[in-house]
């Protein structure tokens, strides 16, 4: 359990006196519109936080009951839109969970190639914005940034080729994949892979090497174990703290345990080992990404026919919660289906959401500068917070 | 010539050669760092954007002039002239070669330090004058800072100043016409050392940002500024910059010594503060921020003791070299 005296918090004090009360956000470049943090401050010491979410709510939820199983995974993409295949594949996979549809092996093997490109795309962001808020636009954290961009960039064309958009994809569909691969697209994602692979040792050495990268990542914003169990964070942010869980490991999905793959654990559970686990997980994907190229299986990329109209899709009545291991950590999809083409109910359970409930619990006594780099550190989408 | 005179028009031709030489400063460190982020960096106005640091400061003359409702009128708009006076004064005793200067002091290095600290007024009536809680917290941590990096900064300056016997910065300039102070050995590199890290801090440049950490308070305590006030803080802190490049290459790199007829003096001389310049961005655009705890540690117990015993070794060498 939770020891209250340790994590509880400062009375929130509005009134002025010797405490001074300063947003951070939603008009800040650290906060860029979505998010606001009001932090109480005694000099440089924050000893009390409010974390104000619900900048970018866009009714998700409410506009899935509206739109049918053929339409709603392009939609998906658009709640995490920094990993938006991540959406789309718990989607489908609730879908086909009550609809009990079998998905051929191609796709299942073309579904977890694009999950993890796109994991390391996304991670490749993270690095990026989080160098950038820890070293500042006009510094180191830019140079990380620009070169993060550079390879996330690699990646969005890969995408680009697959389905011609580079943000928001709709590849996924209840039943299969939308797209096969085009001719020439496995040479040039092995391609892109090795670049990206020996990049990221170039990254490792220009941070890990910087004693005030490390002074500024070790032992900041520490969440212990018990914390990360109780509050319930995920992904990177609960191996960081000792947790060894992976869904792919744990409850495999899609073929996941067809390749070998090694989940990494770190257990100080500060920014530095939280950064550890993503720098390790690069590898990893990289690594699946390869096993799944080299036994990619023939035959159809879809159970179904091709869609005639977007009502073809009929799911019987029953629910079912599909859980995927996104980049952030656990995404979840709850759905109950009527019988018709459209969903009676859809509930997300976003990654970053509950990743982001810790952040007054561990940002309290950390100076001002720390806020940021925890923030980075625990890397929330705002679209996939607010939904 | 009038003496009077003379100060005027050199001081006029100074004033107005920094001013200038801070523009392309800003287009050189922008260059630079797009390649080192692989990016081609400004390109569109003039040939290989060299019209750019013009473009920029038309910009800046004709935006708006904003003063937040709540400040402090008076001490809002006279802080960046506060801050900008003693960065530009700093020149006024930098030999650009033998006998090329405003006013060669016989202690001007003296002069040199005590005027590029007061440019803290300045911060310190920006931050508290714009009435904003980032420009407050930016302006404490800018007394913090300033206060810390100072005395190793002085420390680090002194030590050229024992070798070379004079705190006259043309004299020290001759007595390295045999060996570079950088080049004399164990003692001159780490004052050197010393010397750079503590001009990144003094200058407010990253890793020791933590004035402007936008990341953290926007752009702190410039946030309020707009239009030509901006201008004249980014002048100031440029001008500020580029006099410690000066200063570096008197005090540690032979000054004007170089290679070639004696009227390449003032070339070599740009050339060296140029490189110094350049080591600052380099290490500007590739390290992160650290936090404001962790520099005044860096100062305190590292740096401080570090150049007060340089300081003390540097003596007892000069001591024991001149007794033999």
């Amino acid at each position: 359990m939770l020891d209250t005296a340790k994590t509880s918090r400062v009375e929130f004090d509005y009134s002025g006196g010797e405490r001074l009360m300063m947003n951070m956000g939603p008009q800040h470049p650290s906060a860029h519109g979505v998010f606001r943090a009001i932090l109480t401050l005694e000099g440089e010491t924050i000893v009390a936080v409010d974390a104000v979410i619900g900048y970018l709510h866009r009714c998700h939820e409410k506009l899935s009951e509206t739109l049918t199983y053929a339409q709603y995974p392009s939609i998906a993409s658009k709640t995490d839109y920094v990993a938006a295949m991540t959406s789309e594949f718990a989607y489908v996979m609730a879908a086909e969970q009550i609809g009990k549809i079998e998905v051929p092996k191609r796709a299942q093997y073309l579904r977890v190639i694009m999950a993890e490109l796109q994991r390391v795309a996304s991670h490749l962001l993270w690095l990026g914005t989080w160098c950038l808020d820890m070293g500042g636009a006009l510094g180191g954290g830019a140079t990380v940034f620009l070169y993060c961009i550079r390879e996330r960039e690699m990646i969005l064309d890969l995408f680009e080729m697959l389905v011609g958009a580079r943000l928001l994809y709709g590849f996924y569909q209840v039943g299969g994949t939308r797209y096969d691969i085009p001719d020439g697209w496995a040479a040039k994602c092995r391609e892109t892979i090795d670049i990206i692979d020996q990049r990221i040792g170039e990254y490792e050495s220009l941070l890990e090497d910087n004693p005030f990268f490390l002074a500024r990542a070790q032992d900041v914003g520490v969440i212990s174990r018990e914390l990360a169990e109780d509050v319930g964070i995920a992904g990177p942010l609960l191996r960081g703290s000792g947790v060894n869980f992976d869904i792919r490991r744990s409850a495999p999905y899609s073929s996941y345990e067809d390749f070998s793959f090694a989940v990494p654990v770190e257990t100080a559970g500060d920014c530095y080992s939280r950064y550890r686990i993503r720098m390790v997980e690069f590898r990893e994907s990289i690594k699946i990404v390869r096993q799944a190229l080299d036994t990619l299986p023939a035959g159809a990329i879809s159970s179904r026919p091709g869609l005639k109209s977007v009502a073809q899709i009929r799911i019987p009545k029953g629910d079912a919660y599909a859980r995927v291991e996104g980049p952030r950590g656990e995404v979840g999809c709850y759905l109950v289906a009527d019988g018709s083409a459209k969903p009676y109910r859809m509930k997300w359970r976003g990654a970053s959401y509950s990743n982001l409930s810790v952040l007054p619990h561990i940002i309290p006594g950390h100076k001002v500068a720390d806020v940021v780099a925890i923030m980075g550190s625990v890397d929330p989408v705002f679209g996939e917070v607010d939904r | 010539m009038n003496p009077w005179l003379y100060s005027a028009i050199s001081g006029f031709i100074v004033l107005n050669a920094v001013i200038g030489m801070v523009t392309y400063v800003t287009l050189l460190e922008r260059k630079f760092a797009a390649r080192m982020q692989s990016r081609i960096g400004p390109y569109r106005v003039g040939p290989h954007g060299l019209l750019q640091p013009i473009a920029d400061a038309l910009k800046l003359m004709m935006k708006e002039d904003i003063v937040p409702r709540l400040a402090d009128r008076r001490v809002f708009n006279l802080a960046p002239i506060v801050f900008l006076v003693p960065c530009m004064l700093i020149f006024a005793t930098i030999p650009f070669a033998p006998g090329l200067g405003v006013a060669d002091l016989n202690i001007g290095l003296l002069f040199f330090l005590a005027v590029s600290s007061m440019e803290i007024v300045g911060l310190f009536m920006a931050g508290w004058g714009s009435n904003n809680k980032y420009a407050l917290l930016s302006a404490m941590r800018a007394v913090n800072q300033i206060i810390s990096y100072d005395l190793p900064f002085i420390f680090a300056a002194l030590v050229p100043v024992l070798l070379a016997g004079s705190l006259k910065l043309s004299d020290i300039a001759a007595a390295q016409s045999g060996l570079w102070f950088v080049f004399y050995p164990v003692i001159g590199q780490l004052a050197f050392l010393a010397f750079v890290v503590s001009t990144l801090a003094a200058e407010n440049r990253v890793p020791f940002d933590i004035l402007e950490a936008e990341s953290e308070l926007v752009a702190g305590f410039r946030v309020e500024y707009s239009g030509m006030k901006f201008a004249l803080i980014q002048l100031g802190e440029y001008a500020h910059v580029i006099g410690s490049s000066f200063l570096g290459a008197i005090l540690f790199l032979g000054a004007w010594a170089g290679p070639g007829p004696e009227w390449l003096g003032p070339l070599w001389m740009l050339l060296k503060a140029m490189f110094l310049f350049l080591l600052i961005t380099w290490v500007r655009w590739s390290f992160v921020r650290i936090r404001v705890d962790q520099i005044l540690t860096l100062s305190w117990k590292v740096l401080m003791p570090a150049t007060l015993l340089l300081l003390v070794s540097t003596a007892i060498v000069v001591v024991w070299r001149a007794g033999v």
